[in-house]
């Protein structure tokens, strides 16, 4: 069964989104789609033919695979049922971090392969949010990692850690990297098909078919992954140490409970917050970056 | 054999390359490179026997009763050979088809392998004469070098870069003369085993000399400005040579006297070069962002990756000053592992952009693109080159950063609370360098290698010659190589780390490799063979959902104009803008808007744009100095009037004055 833990955010992380869309929608006073309305839109996706771009070039072609196959690969080495995940031998959280830098470096090249305006403003717009979250998000994790004394994700979730003032300091932080990094309000708009405003939209604008589906299901995946770090990271509580089918059943419970709860965050925020002008992230982005370094530093004076 | 004749083989070819390409006649010189690769192969292997042999003399030439000239090699100088041998491998299986259409052949040939012996004698030098010899026989050689192209920017870059090495040059005079002074010995090895002998506030003078000394030649900020302007003004071939491997002497000579010679320091040296290395970093890759000149950005990265280096070493200097050695030893893996990997990919790059210019006539990427479909191979290696510096797996970059994160991290088990938080600061520098690097070379390949050709320039261009792809192919493997197997390479560091630290460091080898004090693991290869495992199931998936397996090829989205045209592309200014807005207290931006109308303000005739970033430390710091210099000479030009009788005068009145005060 631990080898099959990835599968979970695999199979299960459309259905998150659907469920944040849902929430989105009837905290908005609209009915909205059901929640596996991200399922049928994949599968119709799936099932269409592609228009490409005569302009593109094999990197087009071989993005959406990178992007997924290296979205899987990292959802492997994060535990999330059980600590006792066979793959984490793999790599640790900085590698992770690094393998998604992977899928987002392709990507933002498949945004310039086109030769649009559009897809290169997507891709240098990306990057540029990549540069201020990226410090913020390594040093936040850093804290938990300092304290658990490893960057294993494994062994930072099983470290059992409690509540301390750095790590609340350091979930907030990691929280402002996940609303950026999986491109929602306030720092990009995930519904917008309006060109000027698009972020991770305006990279995938050239894509249809097949190849969008595999990259809007890496997508959800991503959204999913970094969910799960979360609760591996900060609030480990409940995650099952072993392997019997009992432990993993319960610990499967508690899972979807955190996961829910972030989905309802995510919704809650997006649905409270306006989207804010692009120059002005730098002081969102770099007041996360703030409290990551009073996490660390709260952690190296107080021990805690 | 022996040990030596590898050494003998390496030098004969290397030294016979130079004298065949003096010899008259153009038709065969672009075969010498041949030798020269030979040449690199015996130094290969000469490298890696004294890696794993006890240090040892070569050889040794009695010139007076003074000194000698000696050489003689240890593990540091061993991997540093090997270093060297596999660039110039590599740079001579290209050079066979770049030079091709050089005008000078002979000459190139011969500055070619002086060049590449003189790296060769910097990191076997015994004694101080000899490596003070060896080290300006390299800047002078490369000196010419830089100015092999013979125009003005080049004779200027050549001129900035020779002031620059000589005062490096000159702060290693003064460093070996006070430890000659302290230890009254000429070799290294003596002057190591006398080093408890220098006092400590001597020992520091030693250390910050060696920074400015090596640190201008391996360009660490704030010395980095001749880098950008004399790598780039080379012929591509000795770029990538020197980006890639003459920088890396400097840090060879940092190591030799800061680390091995004089053993461990206190703290604030660690610490100090932790710091130089996340500002190197961090400011060297912000420039190379705004650069649109292909080599010039590959310069500047080259700073940035120079004090990854740094992070490195720094923090196996914290950890060896306050005795942990295990990490210490784990920390300076790391650096040397990155200094490798840099000398692979770096030279790798500077080749590919050596063969894009090569095809193209241009170093401005906004005159490139599409070149990925006229020059495939070039574009893959290029492709190869940008995805390992910008430290994303499975290529070889990520591992050495991997290492410095960790070795970073672990500060935290330092006793004292200063190198508690710089050294996860430092890992957080780290982070926003490798996101801005990446940021870079989106650009980078993007712009150039990606989309429609922006010019003249990038249309009907012709992939390189045969020899060139393998130059490049061949670095490219490596980087691949390097990257999947970090435990063959571990295998060649850890001797150097022993040597230095007396520990093996605690990373283990084989397909993982781990730290067994955090208890974390990386295995590259797991994570390329579950990308590819993916990949391919992906595929299997999607043919058996998906029905139709259509594509059908049209226009890109272009908002229902009639036509897109190479000029609404987005460019490599416009992709780097938001980062200039947002750095703009570092990058002090200035612009210039011209508009030109028919009829004012309705009709506009042209509009003419120009925007720059203010190179700071050129302006506030070399040009006060240079401006107060040459106010100097100014004042003291009026002593030198051209009047015969005037300077009889002078030494007349100098004549006087030590007859008076003399005795």
């Amino acid at each position: 069964m631990e080898y099959f833990q990835f599968l979970i955010i695999l199979m299960l992380s459309p259905l998150i989104q659907g469920i944040i869309r849902k929430l989105k929608a009837n905290m908005q006073g609209r009915i909205g789609p059901g929640i596996f309305q991200p399922y049928y839109d994949l599968i119709r996706l799936l099932k269409k033919d592609m228009v490409i771009s005569g302009v593109t070039s094999w990197i087009f072609k071989a993005t959406p695979y990178i992007v997924f196959a290296s979205t899987a690969a990292a959802s492997m080495i994060v535990p999330v049922i059980t600590t006792k995940s066979p793959f984490d031998v793999m790599g640790d959280v900085i590698a992770l971090i690094y393998i998604f830098a992977l899928g987002r470096f392709f990507m933002a090249l498949s945004g310039l392969d086109a030769g649009t305006a559009f897809g290169g403003e997507g891709s240098s717009r990306e990057m540029t949010v990549a540069i201020l979250v990226e410090p913020m998000m390594m040093l936040s994790i850093f804290t938990a990692a300092i304290s658990a004394g490893s960057t294993n994700i494994a062994r930072i979730a099983g470290s059992g850690l409690l509540f301390s003032p750095s790590h609340i300091l350091a979930l907030s932080a990691f929280m402002i990297a996940i609303i950026a990094e999986t491109g929602r309000i306030p720092v990009d708009n995930p519904d917008t098909h309006l060109e000027l405003t698009m972020i991770h939209e305006g990279m995938l604008l050239e894509y249809s078919g097949k190849y969008l589906a595999l990259m809007e299901w890496a997508h959800y995946m991503k959204q999913m992954l970094l969910f799960t770090i979360a609760v591996d990271i900060f609030f480990p509580a409940g995650i099952s140490n072993g392997t019997e089918s009992l432990a993993l059943a319960s610990s499967f419970g508690i899972y979807i409970v955190k996961i829910l709860f972030m989905a309802g965050l995510m919704a809650l925020v997006e649905s409270t917050r306006a989207k804010i002008r692009f120059f002005q992230l730098p002081s969102i982005l770099g007041g996360a970056f703030v409290l990551a370094l009073l996490s660390l530093l709260t952690y190296i004076m107080m021990s805690k | 054999m022996e040990i030596e004749s590898y050494l003998h083989i390496g030098f004969l070819f290397f030294f016979s390359g130079a004298m065949f390409s003096l010899l008259p006649g153009q038709k065969t010189k672009t075969y010498i490179y041949i030798l020269s690769s030979i040449g690199a192969a015996g130094f290969a292997v000469f490298g890696l026997y004294l890696l794993f042999t006890e240090p040892r003399n070569m050889f040794s030439l009695p010139i007076s009763s003074v000194f000698d000239f000696s050489f003689c090699g240890d593990g540091i100088s061993g991997f540093f050979i090997l270093v060297i041998s596999i660039l110039a491998f590599a740079v001579s299986v290209y050079s066979i088809g770049y030079t091709r259409d050089l005008d000078n052949k002979g000459l190139m040939g011969f500055l070619f392998n002086i060049f590449i012996l003189s790296m060769y004698a910097v990191v076997l030098s015994g004694n101080i004469i000899t490596f003070l010899i060896s080290w300006e026989t390299m800047s002078i050689i490369s000196y010419f070098l830089v100015t092999f192209d013979r125009d003005e920017k080049s004779a200027k870059a050549g001129l900035v870069y020779a002031v620059m090495t000589h005062i490096g040059t000159a702060f290693l005079i003064v460093l070996f003369m006070i430890l000659y002074r302290y230890t009254g010995d000429m070799g290294f090895s003596g002057i190591k085993g006398l080093s408890s002998q220098i006092p400590e506030d001597m020992k520091s003078l030693v250390f910050i000399f060696s920074i400015i000394g090596f640190g201008t030649k391996a360009g660490i900020i704030p010395f980095h400005t001749w880098l950008p302007r004399a790598h780039p003004a080379a012929p591509s071939n000795i770029s990538s040579l020197m980006s890639g491997v003459m920088i890396k002497t400097g840090i060879y000579g940092f190591i030799r006297i800061s680390m091995d010679i004089m053993g461990p320091g206190p703290e604030w040296w660690g610490i100090a070069i932790i710091v130089i290395g996340a500002v190197s970093s961090i400011l060297g890759v912000m420039y190379a962002l705004m650069e649109h000149d292909l080599k010039r950005l590959l310069a500047y990265h080259s700073v940035e990756n120079i004090g990854i280096i740094l992070l490195g070493i720094g923090a196996s200097m914290v950890f060896r000053s306050s005795g942990m050695l295990a990490l210490s030893s784990l920390a300076l893996i790391a650096g040397l592992y990155h200094t490798l990997n840099h000398a692979v990919f770096k030279g790798l790059l500077f080749l590919g952009a050596g063969s894009v210019m090569h095809a193209t006539h241009t170093k401005n990427m906004e005159d490139m693109g599409g070149l990925i479909k006229s020059m495939p191979y070039t574009g893959l290696f290029f492709l190869v080159g940008s995805v390992s510096i910008c430290a994303l797996p499975p290529f070889n970059g990520f591992v050495s950063e991997w290492l410095t994160y960790q070795s970073l991290l672990l500060g935290f088990k330092s006793t004292s609370i200063t190198s508690k938080i710089i050294s996860p600061l430092g890992g957080a520098a780290l982070a926003l360098t490798g996101a801005l690097a990446a940021a870079c070379f989106v650009k980078a390949f993007g712009i150039s290698f990606l989309g429609m050709p922006r010019s003249c320039h990038a249309e009907n261009v012709k992939e390189s010659s045969l020899s060139m792809i393998i130059g490049m192919g061949i670095l490219a493997l490596l980087c691949l190589l390097f990257g999947v197997f970090p435990g063959i390479v571990l295998t060649i560091i850890q001797p150097v780390s022993f040597m230095l630290t007396g520990s093996h460091g605690m990373a283990y080898k084989g397909i993982f490799i781990g730290i067994s004090e955090t208890l974390s693991t990386l295995s590259p290869a797991a994570i390329l063979i579950t990308m590819i495992v993916m990949s391919i199931s992906t595929l299997i998936f999607i043919l058996t959902v998906g029905r139709k397996k259509r594509i059908i090829y049209g226009d890109s989205w272009d908002c229902g104009i009639p036509w897109l045209t190479p000029r609404m592309q987005y460019s490599a200014a416009a992709f780097t803008k938001p980062v200039r807005m947002i750095f703009k207290r570092i990058y002090l931006p200035t612009r210039e808007l011209k508009v030109s109308y028919l009829v004012k303000p309705f009709f506009v005739k042209s509009i003419e744009y120009s925007g720059e970033i203010t190179p700071f430390f050129e302006k506030y710091i070399y040009d006060p100095v240079t401006g107060f210099i040459h106010k100097l000479a100014g004042k003291v030009k009026i002593l030198q009037s051209g009047s015969l009788h005037l300077y009889l005068a002078y030494i007349l009145i100098t004549l006087i004055l030590l007859l008076i005060f003399g005795t």
